[in-house]
């Protein structure tokens, strides 16, 4: 393909992101899940960036989850979110960044079904009064969290300790994305690179020093599914598909995987863990898996934070390789402490991949 | 309700995702839920662009339209810009309006979703919550998250959250009058309707079949027959 061809396709798949003054909503499965990673947002966005993002405690799940499990109805998925936005509205913000990949695919298709079908906003501005005595405008700019670390990726590689270079080959390290099904499947022109040229995520490896390796499944699904999952009997389904990724990767030698939506952040760790348990296959190098991270893990890694303070003491596949790899400084001892050095005890370990 | 088709029609999903499919099999090459079920979304759009509402009824009573993980990849790669996942969503949005869930075993996991999503929802103000996610139904979660658990308020506090507590933070407890809205919300919306008609439906399915409403509960989140699966 031609370069200005090239430029002119790209350009469509680029979305403004106002620098500063976010209203922040927080993700169902991230505090769950990665409740640190969460909390490593507001410190490294509000302390190490100085920017302004406000949290209202009232804000609740969009309801998202529920939704894709087809468990409450689209209006009722449409007014949760209305009364976000009137949350947002009453705090005097205009842009609005969720912490979930389902959420913002949630909000990019409430938005543009209003936009398609402006009789039905007006019914649920009606329902919302209704039921709530609210009113809200709608974002004028709507980012995922990724988009603004993204968005200051350059600005964090500046303040970083660690690169994400191989301190004993000098090489950098070898490292895989995955996007998420909703980040840009259903509008793939509100995501950073869209379905196609996926780039939200490899923006950041290559700006802290990585690189981004390709592979045949990296637009394939995590096996999420919502009720694929929440229903113990179609978690086969789950599982297969993570397998199918991760056979599709084992021969480019990767040697990390960062995400973008906590579930399948989640699920590629823990997948390995039953695969391993079931067939006794690993993934990564001498018995371990492959480690697979948030954004806000990697880039408080690269910022210098603690690995515990980071909680990466919750990821089931062993983060310590991957540490050795770019030289972090980390206590092993303390990864399983409380607050003041508790102890907590340790985990059991599995029977199959390696961990500590 | 004669008109199957045109309740379909109604729904603004099947508006976004149903226009002109020309069964070219896109949507089946990339599903992720086509490769591990029978299941096969082009034969799906073929069935509804047909409008007999017999052959829709089947659809709304069976496994199938149950199998999708909704990725939304087809509406991705249809080079009409149909989107196969909506449609299901619509499908299975009538399926449950109508009590035809209850036919399929696939279908019956609508109470255990509702129970639980309505119950994380309205009483936490979250989709999922600690105390409903118990590790023994989730043992795929490892041992380093039975860890967690068992340790659930002490790693929590290490890690910066704010369980259960008040004001903003990870975790923190949703105030009530939040949760009183969620709940206006749903009434307003047909949500608590919609877990009325579940329950209505799942209790007579449950007699049907001789058990307790909690056995098919359970029999429903946990059991597989083996005739879903691709070879």
């Amino acid at each position: 393909m031609i370069y200005e061809g090239k430029q002119k396709i790209w350009k469509d798949y680029q979305k403004e992101i106002p620098d500063d003054h976010w209203y922040y909503v927080r993700s169902c499965i991230r505090q769950n899940f990665f409740p640190a990673s969460e909390r490593k947002f507001t410190d490294i966005t509000r302390n190490d960036l100085g920017k302004d993002v406000y949290e209202t405690p009232y804000h609740t799940t969009c309801g998202g989850i529920a939704y894709h499990c087809d468990a409450i109805p689209q209006e009722t998925a449409m007014t949760i979110v209305a009364r976000q936005f009137a949350l947002m509205t009453e705090s005097g913000y205009e842009n609005y960044v969720p912490s979930c990949v389902t959420s913002f695919g949630n909000y990019v298709e409430i938005l543009e079904t209003w936009r398609e079908f402006p009789e039905l906003e007006t019914r649920i501005r009606e329902q919302l009064w209704k039921a709530c005595r609210r009113e809200f405008n709608k974002p004028k700019y709507l980012a995922h969290t990724s988009d603004l670390i993204y968005h200051w990726r350059n600005e964090i590689a500046e303040k970083a300790r660690y690169r994400l270079i191989d301190k004993e080959t000098g090489e950098p390290v070898r490292m895989a994305e995955h996007i998420g099904c909703h980040y840009a499947k259903m509008f793939p022109s509100k995501g950073i690179g869209g379905a196609e040229y996926p780039y939200v995520l490899a923006g950041m490896i290559e700006s802290w020093g990585g690189q981004v390796v390709d592979y045949p499944e990296r637009r394939h699904c995590c096996g999420y599914g919502f009720r694929q999952y929440h229903m113990k009997a179609n978690r086969g389904y789950c599982v297969s598909n993570t397998h199918k990724k991760f056979e599709s990767m084992e021969p480019y030698g990767i040697q990390a995987i960062l995400t973008n939506c906590p579930g399948c952040c989640y699920f590629m760790d823990r997948w390995q863990y039953v695969i391993s348990e079931q067939t006794g296959k690993t993934y990564g190098k001498d018995g371990f898996g492959i480690p697979v991270f948030t954004y806000e893990e990697l880039a408080g890694l690269v910022l210098g934070y603690d690995p515990w303070d980071l909680g990466l003491q919750l990821h089931q596949v062993a983060v310590e390789p991957f540490l050795d790899r770019i030289g972090v400084e980390y206590d092993p001892k303390a990864k399983y402490l409380g607050l003041n050095k508790e102890d907590l005890l340790k985990p059991e370990l599995p029977t199959n991949l390696k961990c500590f | 309700m004669n008109h199957l088709f045109e309740e379909l029609e109604k729904d603004y999903r099947f508006k976004e995702g149903y226009h002109s499919c020309i069964n070219c099999g896109t949507c089946t090459a990339v599903c992720p839920a086509a490769e591990f079920y029978r299941y096969d979304p082009r034969k799906i759009v073929d069935i509804v662009q047909t409008r007999d509402d017999r052959q829709i009824e089947e659809l709304l009573s069976s496994d199938t339209i149950w199998y999708c993980g909704e990725c939304m990849s087809c509406l991705t790669r249809c080079p009409r810009k149909n989107g196969p996942g909506l449609v299901i969503m619509a499908l299975r949005d009538l399926s449950i309006r109508t009590g035809l869930f209850t036919r399929s075993e696939k279908g019956r996991q609508m109470l255990p979703l509702t129970r639980t999503f309505s119950r994380n929802i309205l009483e936490f103000g979250y989709c999922v919550y600690p105390e409903t996610f118990d590790w023994n139904d989730h043992k795929e979660s490892g041992p380093v998250w039975k860890w967690h658990m068992d340790h659930l308020e002490k790693s929590l506090e290490r890690l910066g959250a704010n369980y259960k507590g008040d004001g903003p933070g990870v975790l923190r407890r949703i105030p009530q009058e939040s949760l009183d809205e969620l709940k206006a919300i749903f009434d307003v919306t047909g949500a608590t309707e919609r877990i009325s008609l579940v329950e209505k439906y799942s209790q007579q399915k449950a007699e049907e079949m001789g058990m307790s409403l909690e056995e098919y509960e359970k029999k429903a989140f946990e059991y597989s027959s083996d005739k879903h699966f691709n070879e």
